[in-house]
């Protein structure tokens, strides 16, 4: 197996939202996995709360599932089409014992959370709009009041107009319940948005990290900047002169990256 | 395709089918059908006379009576006859019943029994026991079975109940493959992956996640493998292997056949028997499998079709195109491409249209970049791919005007619209790999186009010319490599190359960034403003992202539920836009000073190191 990640070193602080950015095969998703056990790291250690995740035997991975919890990316296929969402709801709350009427009550607490009217316990995915499966999906993850969610690219698939009101629905549940979040995504903007630190990654490594503002506005690393040049900005006459700059930029350091991948 | 919804939250739209569970709806579509009604009524009459046996019989089935050796059908008290020895072979075949439904029920429950549940093992847990189980199977299905079967014989005592189990065993593996193939298809649902993340055992995502995908299928060959059973265990009594004491429909065929000259009626009783049963399950596997895969089925071949078929572009009725033309000066004799009030609309299920772009006009100039910006269902790609000829066969598209470079494709058939659309408008898709084949080298796809009109040699050097432009490192490499060899974004500018091979005046781009990584995006706009210069296209961009708009186009068209709502120079939608909705969706782009500010949630425990 490729080593896909090289040495990784992240925090994540209990209330806080630590955005990764990086581009497809940089290895972000890969990092949010193994936080949930779903990929196995082949060195290094993942702790949480002190102790050490990174090899934990199945049973006593289910206990952490009250603490650490997922929301993925693609509403459609993260949500069994079988299912009704009060079943979708009440699954990782029978994991924990909790059943009948503490669970539906639960369930219609978690959906009226998220924004979503209480009749929605009795109806399928199908017939909800991508916004709307990803609040079933957030509501899920806050099922057990967990501590950490990790957000796999939660808000990419959805329009823009929806993007934003859930961006600003998982700022309000941060901050009535202190969650925190580990927020993967390759949107610059949406990292702005949520995060309070950012960590950018490239080939399989953190490249750099801190604080929002200062990454995002006084990179320190190349690729970090050039990150930031390429993405567009929504008005004609700054993205003309983002478009000037990256020119240079990249006159000055090599376009590194555009290789091609033959082999 | 959901539709624009400025309050997201509000109650979810119902969808035909409503809240009845599945499971009881798939039962009841199965008795709606004839096939499966009646399939199963045939069941029902065949195993409900043999469990009736000991009141419908008037003789014992292994009674012989010598004064009726072959009568025939009708005499008194032995209504299907007596055979050669004097049995009555009503009794026989009642009986005979009884022996087929248990074959069934033996060989089909022990292939599904063992199948399943190793399937699901070997599915789900996925590697070396998934590699040991495999090789077991595998093994196992390379075995004759009926010739084991018989060499078994000696061994089971001829007793058929022991041979279907061992019969079935045989048959384990294809339950087997079946079910494996499916889990190991579930298993990597995010739903799944979900549920593990929620703290379920891996015993309750199977029964909940993963058994609900296989029960259908599992269902549709347990009816097959059942009737496998019957014809094995009636072929194996027919050659005479078994006890010749329990009548079965193979001793009573076999009787028959040693008599078939002096009454070859009696070989027609078991034959019947034997047809209904077997035909009847299989019919109702069928049926089952039919309904099942009833709604999906239909949906996937209206999706393959969307880029295969060709729906023709009617003018609308009552309007005379050239007159509408004639009367509209002012926008632009010399457009490029003009659309004046575009329909389209789909047949919905119950028999209505639906529109999808209700009467919109658009206009693109020489050398100008217009985007086509809306929501998802906001009808812009419908809108694009009406131009291009591209909207599956249900669609009814109709216009006053849809005329490119002068040339309208309302009227001419379909070749000749294809060659207009071949020679003067291009296409740039979303997904580029999925838009090249990957059985064939890249070079040769590109040269598809060029091949009629030039020689080999020349039509190579210009393609490696043009790879070169589009910035490809090493074209004559990648000219030979397959799809698959390259990166999405060298696949884009694949495709691009393609696109502009024929020097077209007008190029429709649908989404042709969204796939791509950003600093890729930044590479293919750059590539496609440069593009659009020297050949001096016009070009029509249909995107959801407002920084692309922001850096390519000249004139925006902003969409939604299939209407225009605004129209402008790029700056002024940006700066000044007139409509709500337009204003909305500026609103919604998140802006790029503030960063967020605010501290951390108070800590209500720690985090993770």
């Amino acid at each position: 197996m490729p080593e896909v990640l090289k040495g990784i070193s992240l925090n994540v602080a209990a209330g806080e939202t630590v955005g990764l950015v990086g581009e497809s095969g940089s290895g972000k998703t890969t990092i949010g996995r193994a936080v949930l056990g779903l990929a196995k790291p082949t060195g290094g250690s993942i702790k949480f709360e002190g102790e050490d995740i990174t090899h934990l035997p199945s049973g006593e991975r289910r206990r952490l599932a009250k603490d650490v919890q997922v929301v993925f990316q693609d509403p459609y296929t993260s949500l069994n089409p079988a299912l009704q969402v009060a079943d979708t709801l009440s699954e990782p709350l029978i994991a924990q014992g909790i059943r009948g009427a503490d669970a539906r009550k639960r369930v219609l607490e978690l959906l009226d959370r998220v924004g979503l009217p209480t009749d929605s316990a009795q109806r399928y995915p199908r017939e909800f709009s991508g916004g709307q499966r990803q609040r079933v999906a957030i509501a899920r993850a806050l099922a057990l009041r967990p501590k950490l969610i990790v957000c796999d690219e939660p808000v990419s698939a959805l329009d823009l107009t929806t993007q934003a009101r859930v961006l600003d629905l998982f700022i309000e549940l941060q901050r009535e319940t202190g969650v925190a979040y580990l927020f993967i995504t390759h949107d610059l903007s949406v990292v702005r948005h949520i995060s309070h630190r950012v960590a950018v990654m490239f080939r399989g490594e953190i490249v750099e990290s801190g604080p929002t503002g200062k990454v995002t506005t006084a990179p320190d690393h190349d690729y970090t900047r050039r990150l930031l040049l390429a993405a567009p900005t929504a008005d004609p006459d700054r993205q003309a002169e983002r478009r000037a700059e990256r020119r240079k930029l990249l006159a000055t350091t090599g376009a590194s990256g555009a290789a091609v991948n033959l082999d | 395709m959901s539709v624009y919804d400025p309050s997201d939250t509000t109650t979810p739209a119902a969808v035909e089918g409503g809240a009845e569970t599945r499971r009881a709806g798939a039962f009841l579509r199965l008795l709606r059908k004839p096939m499966g009604l009646g399939s199963l009524l045939v069941l029902a009459v065949v195993v409900v006379l043999g469990l009736l046996e000991p009141v419908l019989r008037t003789h014992s089935p292994n009674f012989t009576s010598l004064d009726f050796i072959n009568a025939p059908p009708g005499t008194p008290g032995w209504p299907l006859g007596a055979d050669q020895y004097g049995r009555d072979i009503w009794a026989r075949a009642l009986s005979s019943i009884n022996v087929s439904v248990i074959s069934a029920l033996i060989g089909a429950s022990v292939a599904i029994l063992i199948g399943t549940v190793f399937g699901l093992i070997a599915g789900y847990r996925g590697q070396r026991t998934d590699a040991a189980t495999s090789w077991v199977f595998n093994l196992l299905m390379t075995f004759p079975a009926l010739v084991l079967v018989i060499v078994l014989t000696p061994l089971t005592g001829g007793a058929y109940q022991i041979t279907m189990a061992i019969f079935g065993f045989f048959l384990a593996p294809g339950i087997y493959r079946l079910v494996r193939n499916l889990v190991v298809g579930v298993r990597n649902e995010l739903y799944v992956d979900a549920a593990r993340v929620s703290g379920l055992s891996n015993r309750r995502i199977i029964s909940r996640h993963v058994f609900y995908v296989v029960r259908g299928p599992i269902i549709i060959s347990a009816a097959f493998m059942a009737s496998a059973a019957i014809s094995v265990q009636a072929g194996l009594a027919f050659l005479g292997l078994g006890s010749t004491q329990v009548p079965s429909f193979g001793v009573m065929t076999n009787d028959a056949f040693l008599n078939i000259y002096g009454q070859p009626v009696q070989l027609v009783w078991p034959s019947v028997f034997l047809a209904l049963l077997n035909g009847a399950l299989v019919l109702l596997g069928n049926a089952y499998r039919d309904v099942l895969a009833g709604p999906q089925a239909g949906r996937k071949r209206r999706r393959t079709r969307r880029l295969v078929g060709e729906a023709v572009p009617m003018a609308a009725p009552g309007a005379q195109s050239s007159a509408v033309s004639a009367a509209t000066p002012d926008r632009g004799e010399g457009g490029l491409l003009t659309v004046r009030n575009l329909r389209v609309a789909y047949p919905s299920t119950d028999g209505s249209e639906r529109e999808v772009v209700r009467g919109l006009d658009l206009e693109v100039n020489p050398g100008e970049i217009v985007g086509l910006v809306g929501e998802s269902g906001s009808g812009k790609t419908q809108t694009a791919f009406s131009i291009l000829g591209l909207l599956p066969k249900e669609a009814r598209v109709s216009a006053d005007e849809l005329r490119v470079a002068g040339d309208s494709l309302l009227d001419g058939n379909g070749a000749a619209q294809r060659n207009l659309r071949g020679g003067v408008v291009s296409y740039v898709p979303q997904e580029p790999m999925s838009n090249l084949d990957p059985s064939y080298t890249i070079g040769s796809q590109l040269m598809e186009g060029l091949k009629r009109t030039m020689p080999r040699k020349e039509a190579k050097a210009a393609i490696l010319a043009l790879l070169e432009r589009v910035g490809i490192p090493d074209p004559p490499r990648t000219f030979k490599a397959y799809p698959h060899q390259i990166s999405g974004g060298m696949a884009q500018r694949v495709l691009i190359a393609g696109a502009v091979v024929s020097r077209p005046k007008l190029l429709i781009a649908d989404e042709p960034t969204t796939a791509l990584d950003v600093t890729v995006q930044a590479e293919i706009l750059d590539l496609l403003r440069e593009l659009q210069r020297e050949l001096g296209m016009g070009v029509l961009l249909v995107t959801h992202n407002f920084g692309v708009v922001a850096d390519l186009c000249d004139r925006v068209v902003v969409m939604r539920n299939g209407e225009l709502v605004e129209e402008g120079a790029v700056r002024d939608i940006f700066h000044a836009p007139s409509q709500t909705y337009t204003k909305e969706l500026i609103a919604a782009i998140l802006d790029e000073e503030t960063t967020r500010s605010d501290a951390p949630a108070s800590p209500m425990g720690s985090g993770v190191s």
